[in-house]
């Protein structure tokens, strides 16, 4: 199977990385290694367990500040990211920012600049517009590390990678893994940043399953077969991918209405039936019940969905680590190379 | 050049055990946790516990996550969990590490400890003891003190047939 | 005024000449090539060894930003900007603001581009009041005025009614029309090209077909309404084959691409580069090869700029939220000579798509070095090397994809009706 790093050649700033191929910034899983996803899930893996702790934190980035910025709402996946770099000691603030207030690119810049003058040293970002945080790690403030929280229909890299934590760490070995991703794809940036890290991480296949409107042809090329009937995507997969059906949807004529959605699409157990009888059942949330999946998969013994959030607060605890790493090694190593320019 | 003569480890190891038992005996601890310091100290550690018939799992600590050097080098790419399989509260926790010097791994080690719970009393025990302190830390247990030549540094190497092994630095 | 250039190859298409060849200029018009006629004596003679000699150039297209925001740039800004790209006629853009939909509007822009006496400038008029796609505007009087043609621009005019009779209403003048084809409803809030790579960074895909639709309604009004008329901008293979299809059944079109979809493709959007987001949006390489195709066999009769001046902070903005278009006018011959170079037209086709190309697309008297035509030319050395810069453009666009790059070919005189209205010191 082709990933799509493949078929275009990546970025060739790719701005993720330091000179030494350190990760600096997190914004897409696309052009980053095998080796750095292991390296985010083997570091989390140390961080999994630090709630069995009375002090549930680390000292790491004690004396650094974390703006959480968020264009666009979500209390849910900012409190992880807060709760995350709080157990890192990080002091964290946090801007939630209406998009009306920077409609245009100029004010965005402004309020970047602003807040890194304040001395930020890492902004945890969502914005509507895929690629602003692409275009602020690029444009803006190259010294402070970016973490994409979601980026339109982009990436939504950290929780592609508290996935692929939770399939490695109830599943194993990729290689012999066969992943089915369910709903709207067409929209849906977790989805994107799934394909492209099962891809990276040598998933055996990776299937995507949903009706037309919602499954473009084009994203086969991110590496994924696609299907539009449940009883032949769901056929001996291992692990079950469960997306989140935005209601806005049914206007545009996407689709109908949510029953037909549910009766086709929808995880029953019925349907889990069509999957190995010991796949695993995983959804972003928040979940719509009786919309994409039924209360009895989502609460079964199948279902991962809870673990997936505690794993998260590990997974963006290493990448928040990780990336403040690259991005004081990358500092040292630049005042290293003035000094020897100015010596 | 001075020429050193590296200790056998095993038998240090050994002498250590039997100061340690003294140790316990003589301050009535008889209700230790042997924790290890990764990966070294792990080893170390393991040896005593052999040795002093101490039958439960012992406790490791990857203190990566503690370095006061992390905003000078980074993190450590290779790091392990920390796991201690016990509750550290009241107990009597013996830190063993392989090789002490600066004495900030040691510091960073009791601060990851007490993030764990309040124990009773650490006992700190290492193989070697090199002069070079910048923290007033002191191994109440200690297999050998040695002073190295400039540039040279000692390893640990394991975890099967311990033996140090001396590296010219370039 | 007097003047005559020498030594220099005179390239004019539309007489078919390519050689070393001197041309005598008097009364802003061309008096001979060759030998100077008996008592001829020139104010100026330009030794132009070396260099190229050619009709001045001619766009459709290009937005000269007046009126409106003039931090964007302005007519003195943009017809010098021409000049100095080797430009000495701007059909331009009538989607200015307030748009060129009234003849006041329209002659405002002459009066003062006649003031500043720099390219001439040529408006294009708004087929429908307002850019609103359901009024027809006052099309005589704006061709009274001075609007070569009329246009819509990307504008819908959802009606097809509506878009019906402004093709008769226009062919009541025989006043040419232009159109941008899109259909609007499939582009939707699309910013690239559809396809794997606008689905994997998430941007919003517009389809080719959206081209096509919109040109398939426009050639169906054209058979039967027999308006001449011209598509800008034309960005897919099949777009091309449409046009190359419509003109061997004998209907009156012409079309046109712009440089950056000769030279791009969609693969310079990775990585989210907003000075590469343009519209029509960049396409595949098999739609790059049609367009280029299509240029050398004359179905496409015009290369345009397709200069759009942006301030830098229109472009400092994620992809989709930055504006669209590129400040080419300086730097599209450049680009057309990379193409000559790479053996994909010769210099005298770029030539012709420049001039006689666009002339006779809109029916214009220019694009020709024939005696008695008006002496608009340009000079340019197709070897000299540059660095683009602010230094080195005239426009007040900031948003060139070349900037701070070294391009080969640069213009060192600009004459219009006769007079050097441009000179590289």
């Amino acid at each position: 199977m082709t990933s799509m790093t493949d078929v275009h050649p990546i970025d060739p700033r790719n701005v993720q990385l330091t000179e030494d191929g350190k990760l600096r910034h997190f914004l897409s899983i696309g052009g980053l290694s095998k080796e750095i996803l292991e390296e985010i899930l083997d570091t989390a893996d140390s961080f999994v367990n630090i709630g069995e702790k009375s002090v549930k934190k680390v000292p790491l980035l004690r004396g650094k500040t974390v703006v959480n910025l968020f264009f666009e709402n979500s209390t849910r996946t900012r409190s992880t990211f807060e709760l995350a770099a709080q157990r890192l000691s990080a002091d964290v603030l946090n801007l939630d920012i209406s998009k009306s207030a920077t409609a245009k690119g100029e004010t965005l810049m402004d309020t970047l600049q602003n807040l890194e003058a304040m001395g930020s040293d890492m902004f945890v970002i969502r914005h509507a517009d895929s690629g602003a945080q692409h275009f602020i790690a690029s444009q803006v403030t190259p010294d402070v590390a970016i973490i994409n929280a979601g980026d339109g229909r982009h990436a939504h890299p950290t929780q592609a990678m508290l996935d692929m934590y939770t399939i490695r760490k109830h599943k194993g070995d990729f290689s012999k893994l066969k992943v089915a991703i369910v709903g709207d794809i067409l929209h849906s940036r977790v989805a994107r940043s799934q394909v492209q890290a099962l891809n990276i991480l040598g998933a055996e296949e990776v299937r995507l399953i949903g009706p037309k409107t919602l499954l473009p042809d084009n994203l086969a090329e991110l590496g994924a077969k696609l299907y539009t009937r449940m009883e032949d995507g769901l056929k001996d997969v291992d692990v079950v991918i469960m997306l989140r059906l935005q209601k806005e949807r049914m206007d545009g004529a996407l689709l109908p209405s949510e029953g037909e959605f549910y009766r086709l699409y929808g995880l029953t157990s019925e349907k889990l039936n069509y999957a190995r009888p010991d796949a695993i059942v995983m959804h972003p949330g928040p979940i719509n019940r009786g919309v994409e999946i039924e209360s009895v998969v989502a609460d079964g013994p199948q279902s991962l969905i809870l673990n997936q959030v505690s794993y998260g607060i590990a997974i963006r605890m290493a990448v928040m680590s990780m990336t403040v790493s690259g991005q004081m090694q990358q500092k040292n190593q630049q005042d290293q190379n003035n000094e020897e320019a100015s010596a | 050049m001075t020429q050193i003569t590296l200790p056998e480890v095993d038998q240090l190891i050994a002498q250590m055990a039997q100061q340690l038992k003294d140790h316990i005996a003589r301050n009535g601890r008889d209700n230790i946790a042997l924790v290890g310091i990764h990966s070294g100290g792990v080893w170390v550690a393991e040896r005593l516990g052999t040795l002093l018939e101490h039958d439960e799992a012992m406790g490791m600590l990857d203190i990566s996550f503690y370095r006061d050097d992390y905003t000078r080098v980074g993190l450590n790419p290779s790091v392990k969990p920390s796991s201690l399989p016990f509750d550290t509260e009241g107990r009597h926790v013996v830190l063993v590490d392989d090789v002490v010097m600066s004495g900030r791994t040691i510091r960073a080690a009791m601060n990851e400890l007490f993030d764990y719970g309040r124990p009773e009393s650490v006992t700190l025990v290492a193989l070697l003891d090199l002069p070079g302190r910048e923290l007033p830390i002191q191994p109440d247990i200690c297999g050998q003190q040695l002073t190295l030549a400039p540039g040279q540094r000692i390893k640990l190497t394991g975890p099967d047939n311990l033996s140090l092994e001396l590296q010219e630095s370039p | 005024m007097k003047l005559t250039i020498c030594g220099g190859r005179l390239i004019d298409p539309a007489q078919n000449i390519d050689e070393l060849i001197d041309i005598h200029l008097a009364d802003g018009r061309v008096l001979a090539l060759g030998q100077a006629p008996a008592g001829f004596n020139p104010e100026r003679t330009i030794h132009a060894e070396g260099l190229v000699v050619t009709p001045g150039f001619i766009d459709i297209g290009a937005h000269l930003r007046e009126p409106g925001p003039s931090y964007k740039g302005n007519l003195r800004s943009e017809t010098k900007a021409a000049l100095s790209g080797g430009y000495t006629t701007i059909c331009c853009r009538p989607d200015t603001s307030p748009c060129i939909d009234s003849s006041a509007v329209a002659q405002q822009i002459l009066d003062k581009a006649e003031v500043l006496s720099q390219a001439k400038v040529m408006p294009l008029g708004a087929m429908t009041q307002g850019l609103k796609g359901t009024h027809l505007s006052n099309m005589a009087g704006l061709q009274h005025t001075g609007c070569v043609a009329v246009t819509n621009m990307r504008q819908p005019v959802e009606s097809t009614l509506v878009l019906r009779r402004c093709l008769e209403y226009a062919s009541t003048f025989d006043l040419r029309v232009v159109f941008y084809p899109e259909d609007h409803w499939l582009k939707a809030d699309g910013c690239a090209n559809e396809g794997a790579l606008a689905s994997r960074l998430g941007l919003g895909g517009i389809p080719a077909s959206a081209e096509a639709i919109g040109l398939a309604r426009v050639l169906h009004l054209i058979e039967t309404t027999g308006v001449k008329a011209h598509f800008g901008m034309l960005s897919t293979a099949r777009a091309v084959e449409m046009i190359a299809d419509a003109q061997t059944r004998g209907l009156p079109v012409t079309a046109d691409v712009d440089m950056a979809h000769l030279i791009y493709t969609e693969a310079e959007i990775n990585g989210y580069n907003s000075m590469f987001y343009v519209e029509p949006p960049l396409r595949t390489e098999a739609d790059r090869d049609a367009l280029r195709q299509g240029v050398k066999e004359g179905v496409l009769s015009v290369i345009t700029s397709a200069h759009l001046p942006h301030e830098e902070a229109a472009k400092m903005a994620p992809f989709a939220a930055s504006e669209p278009g590129m400040a080419t006018l300086e730097t599209t011959l450049s680009q057309g000579l990379t193409l000559v170079e790479d053996g994909l037209f010769t210099l005298p086709q770029l030539v012709e798509r420049l001039t006689s190309g666009p002339a006779q697309a809109l029916g214009l008297t220019a694009g020709s070095l024939a005696t008695g035509q008006p002496a608009d030319l340009c000079l340019f050395d197709p070897q000299a090397q540059w660095q683009v810069s602010h230094d080195t453009l005239f426009t007040a666009g900031e948003n060139s994809p070349l900037m701070d790059q070294t391009v080969s070919g640069q213009v060192k005189y600009a004459i219009v009706d006769g007079k050097v209205a441009f000179e590289r010191q």
